[in-house]
């Protein structure tokens, strides 16, 4: 059975429906990506999971499942006992998600404190232990930091620390390494798979970046305004990919296009609240749009581990 | 080829700025080497790149090209309407008024680089009004053929910022850097905040404007994909200072800087062929008020022998226009 079980999740924000039906699962010791644009869900999909959807949006799904428990009927206070301890999460911005107010310390230990318990001195020595695990030098030194000494690539350690602090079995990472630069975001990849090693924890990545996915995912959803347009395993996305939005993705990529070639890209923007077409939501940008497209909503079809949502899936052999 | 032989439009020679630091009350200002002797030359129709880590003074270097800072030592040349090399720095407010209208700049943000209270046609017709003489309805009949250029529609004209998406505004700030028809346009990571599909237009757009109208671009990036596709000649900048510098196809197949194979190896692959050994690079960018002795990027290096933390390597030519501020290239 999958660690995290997920069955047609909607989120809704009024009329605006921000995550359209996805269903995933993740098991236990793996590594799930999620790419798509700005706009697609990806982010919100990962705060339904958290729990962190606030007033007016609304969570729904047909299952919503974790370890075999029912996150969605159990207790809000339960599921926040669960939330930092069993689940935990990365966000983009690092310099933004810690505290200005108080020190590097202060924080990792109040994760401490509030779901494991202890005295000041454990919780210190614990600290300190974790610090070292992300890799941060002089971590004796660096506990009194507030954040804003602390540079980007540092902060992002610490909040990876701050995630990792009570053994979570699933860690969902939001674009970890996306304010990051290249040197430091092989860096951070290069840890965050070692702890996942580790510890045999799940991983989601999310990302908008096809590079990163490549390299560390073993399964990814590719999303497309809020639904999942695509699953397959990793490489076999990469070397096939089976809907069009995919494909168009991977072509607009400037590594396939050197040389001052121009860029194979697709018109248009993801649809917004007011514009959703009626048809496939990639029907107005698509290369191989037949008229069936422009009417029917496809569904997510195809056997388990490689389905696609498209009335035409490609069908380029893998090479 | 002839071409790189084309007579250059911009001109850097050993351009450094120094910034003054505060360390604390009654103590004494440090120096910040922000941009530490940088020289290339850009000839007409070619695109240099810029790329490096934050804080390598990519945006320093930015800020001195586009005269909005004076460097601190160093001169820059600009090409007039004659062809001929004007020295900017040491040039009189005239003159500098005439040189501005030659280089131009694209910022990363588009969402910030707009004023959302100003209409987009009052953005584009805003340079002619203050460098131009020209009436009401020629400044508006140019900003019309110049939106039509980089794909927008003519009623976007008396639109608001806040009705485009990050594609259209870049568009537009693109149109607004190439109203005055500069020589040299710089662009700070114009596509780092816009999406595949986006950047993957705007990337278009570029090259196409630039193959109608001979624009040089000085591409700043930290994006080496982007770069390989975009760019004629790279140049990697690590602490103020270049430690490589190569046409774009051999830096990619054959870099020689350990820095710059550590940028390479470092930016994730699709193509498992195409990717490196992972060769993670060690620690952070040493700050600029204190950098290491001898080669800055020693400490880092996995490279590094005893000597490179006593001399200092300069820029070194070694063959095919590529050169290389290492001391041991010959060896590795």
């Amino acid at each position: 059975m999958s660690l995290l079980q997920v069955d047609t999740l909607q989120v809704t924000f009024g009329a605006f429906t921000a995550v359209d039906g996805v269903s995933l699962h993740v098991d236990a010791g793996e590594v799930l990506g999620i790419v798509g644009e700005s706009g697609s869900g990806k982010s919100v999909t990962a705060l339904a999971l958290m729990g962190l959807i606030d007033e007016p949006g609304r969570v729904g799904a047909r299952q919503l499942s974790f370890d075999g428990r029912d996150l969605l009927a159990m207790p809000q206070k339960q599921r926040r006992q669960m939330l930092g301890k069993d689940i935990a999460m990365i966000f983009q911005d690092p310099m933004a998600s810690l505290n200005p107010c108080f020190t590097v310390a202060f924080q990792l230990m109040e994760t401490l404190r509030i779901h494991e318990g202890g005295s000041r001195r454990e919780l210190r020595a614990r600290a300190i232990e974790l610090l070292q695990q992300v890799e941060i030098p002089d971590a004796q030194r660096r506990l009194d930091a507030y954040p804003h000494q602390l540079s980007g690539g540092m902060s992002q350690r610490v909040m990876v620390a701050m995630a990792i602090a009570c053994n979570p079995r699933l860690l969902i990472a939001d674009e970890p390494t996306t304010a990051l630069d290249v040197t430091i975001q092989a860096q951070m990849l290069a840890l965050l798979l070692r702890l996942q090693r580790e510890r045999g924890m799940a991983l989601v990545l999310i990302t908008h970046d096809l590079g990163v996915v490549a390299e560390i995912a073993q399964r990814v959803l590719v999303m497309y305004a809020g639904q999942v347009v695509e699953t397959a395993a990793v490489p076999g996305l990469f070397a096939a990919p089976r809907h069009p939005y995919t494909e168009a993705l991977l072509s607009a990529l400037p590594e396939h296009n050197i040389g001052r070639r121009r860029l194979r890209s697709m018109g248009g923007v993801v649809p917004g609240a007011f514009d959703r077409p009626a048809g496939c939501l990639l029907a107005p940008r698509c290369a191989y749009v037949q008229p069936k497209c422009r009417n029917e909503r496809p569904t997510l079809d195809g056997d388990v581990g490689a389905q696609a949502r498209c009335f035409f899936p490609l069908t380029k052999e893998a090479a | 080829m002839s071409e790189a032989l084309a007579a250059p439009v911009l001109e850097a020679r050993a351009l450094a700025k120094h910034y003054p630091v505060s360390t604390g009350l009654f103590k004494p200002k440090a120096l910040a080497r922000a941009l530490d002797g940088v020289s290339f030359a850009l000839p007409a129709g070619h695109t240099l790149a810029v790329v490096g880590e934050s804080g390598c003074g990519k945006s320093t270097l930015a800020r001195q090209l586009t005269m909005i800072e004076a460097p601190t030592s160093g001169a820059l040349m600009l090409a007039q309407s004659d062809q001929k090399l004007a020295d900017v720095t040491h040039a009189d407010a005239a003159l500098k008024k005439q040189l501005r209208m030659q280089v131009q700049m694209v910022f990363q943000n588009p969402f910030a680089s707009l004023n959302p209270r100003k209409k987009i046609g009052h953005a584009l017709e805003e340079p002619l009004a203050i460098n131009i003489r020209a009436g009401a309805a020629e400044r508006s009949e140019r900003a019309r053929a110049m939106m039509a250029r980089v794909g927008l529609r003519p009623e976007h004209h008396a639109r608001y910022p806040h009705m485009f998406s990050g594609g259209q505004r870049q568009r537009v700030a693109i149109a607004r850097a190439l109203m005055l028809a500069p020589k040299v346009v710089v662009l700070d990571e114009p596509v780092s905040a816009l999406d595949v599909s986006i950047q993957a237009q705007v990337l278009n757009l570029l090259m196409d404007l630039q193959d109608e109208t001979q624009v040089a671009y000085v591409f700043i990036s930290h994006n080496l994909a982007v770069v390989e596709l975009i760019a004629d000649e790279v140049l990697v900048m690590y602490l103020g200072k270049v430690v490589e510098r190569a046409p774009t196809a051999l830096l990619f197949a054959a870099p020689r800087h350990p820095y710059t194979q550590a940028l390479l190896a470092s930016t994730p692959r699709i193509d498992a062929a195409a990717r490196q050994q992972r060769q993670v690079l060690s620690g952070e960018l040493p700050s600029p008020l204190n950098p290491p002795s001898g080669c800055s990027f020693h400490k880092r290096c996995p490279h590094a022998v005893a000597r490179c933390a006593t001399e200092v390597p300069v820029l070194e030519d070694v063959g095919g226009g590529q050169s290389v501020a290492c001391l041991r290239w010959r060896e590795l």
